[in-house]
């Protein structure tokens, strides 16, 4: 293929060094803005990274490590919007409830304590309700976290969708954790999936009924702070990098690792672990499983010579039993992702601006 | 997954490969354009180019029906959008295509009821749901998903639905493929087809093109094998001093296609005089508009829109990039002041645009093979 | 306009809308078959599926006569292959 040889680099929608303010182009907030893809770097890095300028904030983690007492205590906080509340494998209590776990096990933390916010929607049924905050009760249950603070809010009908949830989390970083960062990959690295992808994303959208799409699919909702732990036990701080792919899929979060890290990530297309019913989906629709979004599934990027070790303890957890290597940490082109296709070629990886949306050519 | 898997083999790939460098001629270029989005987006998607001989370039022509919609018909559909009481069902595709004052998704942004569908029976099926809503289809796409739209509206017809239209911007694939031969501006050597056009209209559509200008045609399916055997097939025919029609993707397309979608197209479509496509003008018998018969259905005639022609910003090069005159990267915004969060044309937006296709999953030069990942 | 998808046809629905139910790899979805109604469509037949739409039913024959051809071709050339390896020179695409 001829081509400029371009050796890439973060790029213009990379995370810009410095703290020059760059203007953000935009009068209104449209959905993009909130698909963790481009478009939600960009309104991060526009509005937010600037007016609350800090170093604890700067790097853009999962979550942030502060230091109490002398010790790091990482500090998580996500809010959790989803229609249908309801759907197969899981609800918004289960999201609201392990996505903030996962991020604190990102960082290398087992959760201390959660608090809940609520902001419902007048009308919503109290049924519902109860079922939302039975499964957060399950699930922090089975977390071994306890919900030790909340807030309550409604909104007039018509402005909230239901019921939305905010969720913040602290925990103690795990000594053995505590170089661990989006920025911390390094060239000979290995990338671990802890399971099949896209699992999530596509029972949410089928779920809403607007494709007129059915498949045995349900989200892959999980807390994986049990499956961190061992891994931190059999490899220690060997792990670099640990992520919670969520919305935006594996690809964002390689590419965010690739940007911060200032390496490449080369991953092979026949490694990818895919549901053969998610990767149905995905076909009839156009859409590419690396960006649709997981809710249980850890991205562990870590040394090779640690690798087996480390995918052996993945495998033997519960929630780890499909881990797979789908990659490797190579220096060029620094922050981007690659992958080597099926078919024997090669192809970017790039951060999608928005959602992935279905198409039709 | 049947009947794709197969298709993506990479030990068959090899092996064509070589049988496709034997074929080539020493220090001849062969520029073969692929007329179709879908491979567009296939030959990135799977790195094809890597099996490529050198001198053999894949260029990307006008067959993506969502680029070559101009900036005016785009704003006119959002005009419609912003209509209050007006439910726009559209395909993904169309969401970020940029018209002069925004796209879809904007527009959504403040507060026009934009929806995403599937299947245009899927708009058909909201309108139905919805009676206090006037539900708009915005229909896109060459004569392979115009039969959809056809049926659509001969359902829409007998269910008597009062609050559907189609505002159609269905084009045709042989006036645009005439009007790049006939510009002389870029020097083809053939063409692979495109499968699922080729899956309503068949095959005998091209043979007066490769018969009038002596190009090579070799109608392909959309896994890459097909492609790739589609470029064989051109290429051989090249050595052999032949310039017909072939047919790789027989196990979908026939010689004569479907006669039931040519006729349900032609029960409720009419050819426009003219339509205008973005970068190549104005060109005769080129697209649909809705038969008399369906009047009742036409969006166009429902709503009162601008039909204001508007220019293409003069920094955007889509035309060129459409026309195969150019590639993506040789564009002077591409990747600078148009990248897929900010595009300027739509080669940049759609999915299947060769900018964006380019963009997202060729910008490296990759001719050499990555090292494998030891996974 | 080209992203169509071979799926199997798991249900006829004789409710005269002319509608199927189409698997694509355990993914089912309704699809509208009136294109092909003059193909005498049966359950287990396989279908190109466009925006919820069957366009063409696929002819496995065919199917497998393309696959066939390359096959020929890809072991065509790992015998050649093998051949230069054995007389030691090396084959067209390598090295």
């Amino acid at each position: 293929m001829t081509g400029p040889d371009v050796t890439g680099g973060p790029g213009p929608q990379g995370p810009q060094k410095g703290g020059k303010k760059r203007a953000f182009g935009h009068t209104v907030i449209n959905l993009a803005h909130g698909s963790g893809g481009k478009a939600t770097h960009s309104l991060v890095e526009s509005v937010f990274l600037d007016a609350f300028a800090n170093p604890i904030l700067a790097p853009l983690n999962d979550g942030a490590v502060v230091s109490v007492a002398g010790r790091p205590v990482a500090f998580t906080t996500d809010s959790f919007v989803v229609s249908p509340i309801f759907f197969p494998g899981g609800c918004l209590g289960d999201l609201a409830v392990n996505g903030t776990v996962n991020d604190l096990a990102a960082c290398g933390a087992q959760p201390l304590a959660l608090s809940a916010g609520f902001v419902i929607e007048e009308g919503f049924a109290v049924a519902d309700l109860e079922r939302v905050v039975a499964a957060m009760a399950a699930a922090a249950n089975a977390a071994g976290v306890p919900i030790v603070t909340g807030d309550t809010k409604v909104v007039e009908r018509g402005k909230g969708d239901g019921c939305y949830v905010n969720t913040s989390g602290i925990g103690l970083v795990d000594e053995r954790a505590v170089s661990i960062s989006g920025a911390a990959a390094r060239p000979g690295d290995r990338v671990i999936v802890s399971g099949p992808i896209g699992d999530h994303g596509t029972a949410v959208m089928l779920a809403r009924g607007t494709l007129g799409i059915t498949a045995d699919i349900v989200s892959d909702t999980a807390a994986l702070n049990g499956l961190v732990n061992v891994l931190l036990e059999a490899a220690g701080a060997a792990v670099h990098v640990l992520r919670d792919a969520t919305r935006g899929g594996v690809a964002t979060v390689l590419n965010e690792v690739a940007a911060a890290s200032g390496v490449a990530v080369v991953l092979e297309e026949t490694a990818l672990p895919v549901r053969p019913e998610v990767a149905g989906v995905c076909e009839l629709l156009g859409l590419d499983p690396l960006y649709v979004a997981c809710e249980g599934r850890m991205v562990v990027v870590v040394a090779p010579e640690a690798a087996e070790a480390a995918l052996g303890a993945m495998r033997a957890h519960p929630v780890g039993t499909g881990s797979v290597i789908i990659g490797e940490v190579v220096p060029e082109p620094a922050g981007l992702v690659l992958q080597n296709t099926g078919f024997g070629g090669a192809r970017v990886v790039d951060m999608l601006v928005g959602d992935p949306l279905p198409r039709i050519c | 997954m049947r009947f794709v898997d197969e298709f993506r083999d990479r030990d068959k790939a090899v092996a064509l490969a070589v049988r496709i460098a034997e074929l080539c001629t020493p220090g001849r270029h062969y520029k073969i354009m692929e007329i179709c989005g879908g491979h567009t987006h296939t030959i990135y998607k799977h790195g094809l180019e890597h099996h490529l001989p050198p001198g053999v370039e894949l260029v990307h022509g006008p067959g993506c029906p969502v680029c070559v919609i101009p900036m005016g018909r785009v704003d006119d559909a959002i005009s419609i959008a912003r209509t209050p009481g007006v439910t726009m069902a559209c395909f993904g595709d169309m969401l970020r295509v940029p018209g002069s004052q925004g796209s879809f998704l904007d527009a959504k942004a403040s507060g026009a009821d934009v929806r995403v569908v599937y299947s245009p029976m899927d708009a058909l099926q909201l309108a139905v749901d919805e009676p206090g809503r006037q539900v708009v289809f915005m229909a896109i796409g060459f004569e392979t998903t115009a039969p959809s739209t056809a049926l659509t509206l001969l359902r829409a017809k007998a269910m008597g639905v009062p609050n559907f239209s189609v505002f159609c911007n269905h084009v045709t694939i042989i006036p645009p493929l005439r009007a790049i031969l006939d510009a002389a501006d870029v020097d083809l050597d053939g063409f692979i087809g495109p499968g699922h056009v080729s899956a309503v209209i068949g095959c005998r559509p091209y043979e007066p093109i490769a018969r009038e200008y002596a190009k090579p045609v070799a109608v392909a399916g959309f896994e890459p094998l097909d492609v790739l055997e589609a470029v064989y097939l051109v290429v051989r025919q090249l050595a052999e001093g032949r310039a017909e029609v072939e047919n790789q993707y027989s196990r979908v397309v026939t010689w004569d296609g479907n006669p039931r979608a040519v006729e349900v197209i032609a029960a409720t479509m009419e050819p426009r005089p003219h339509f205008e496509w973005r970068g190549l003008g104005s060109i005769p018998w080129s697209a649909l508009s809705l038969r008399p018969e369906f009047a009742t259905f036409d969006a166009e005639k429902r709503f009162d829109v601008p039909g204001v022609r508007v220019a293409d910003p003069r920094a955007c090069q889509c035309g060129e990039v459409l026309r195969g005159r150019i590639r993506p990267w040789e564009c002077r915004v591409f990747g600078t002041a148009c990248t897929p969060e900010k595009p300027i044309g739509t080669c940049m937006v759609s999915s299947e645009g060769a900018c964006a296709a380019y963009y997202n999953f060729g910008r490296v030069n990759l001719k050499r093979p990555l090292a494998r990942a030891r996974t | 306009m080209c992203l169509g998808i071979p799926g199997q046809v798991t249900e006829l629905l004789d409710d005269g809308s002319q509608h199927a139910w189409a698997d694509v790899s355990g993914a089912r979805r309704r699809v509208n078959v009136a294109l092909l109604e003059d193909e005498d469509l049966k359950v287990g037949d396989w279908v190109l599926i466009h925006v919820g739409f069957a366009l063409a039913k696929l002819d496995e024959q065919e199917a497998a006569q393309t696959l066939q051809l390359l096959e020929g071709m890809a072991k065509a050339y790992t015998d050649e292959l093998e051949a230069m390896a054995n007389s030691g020179t090396s084959a067209p695409g390598q090295g």
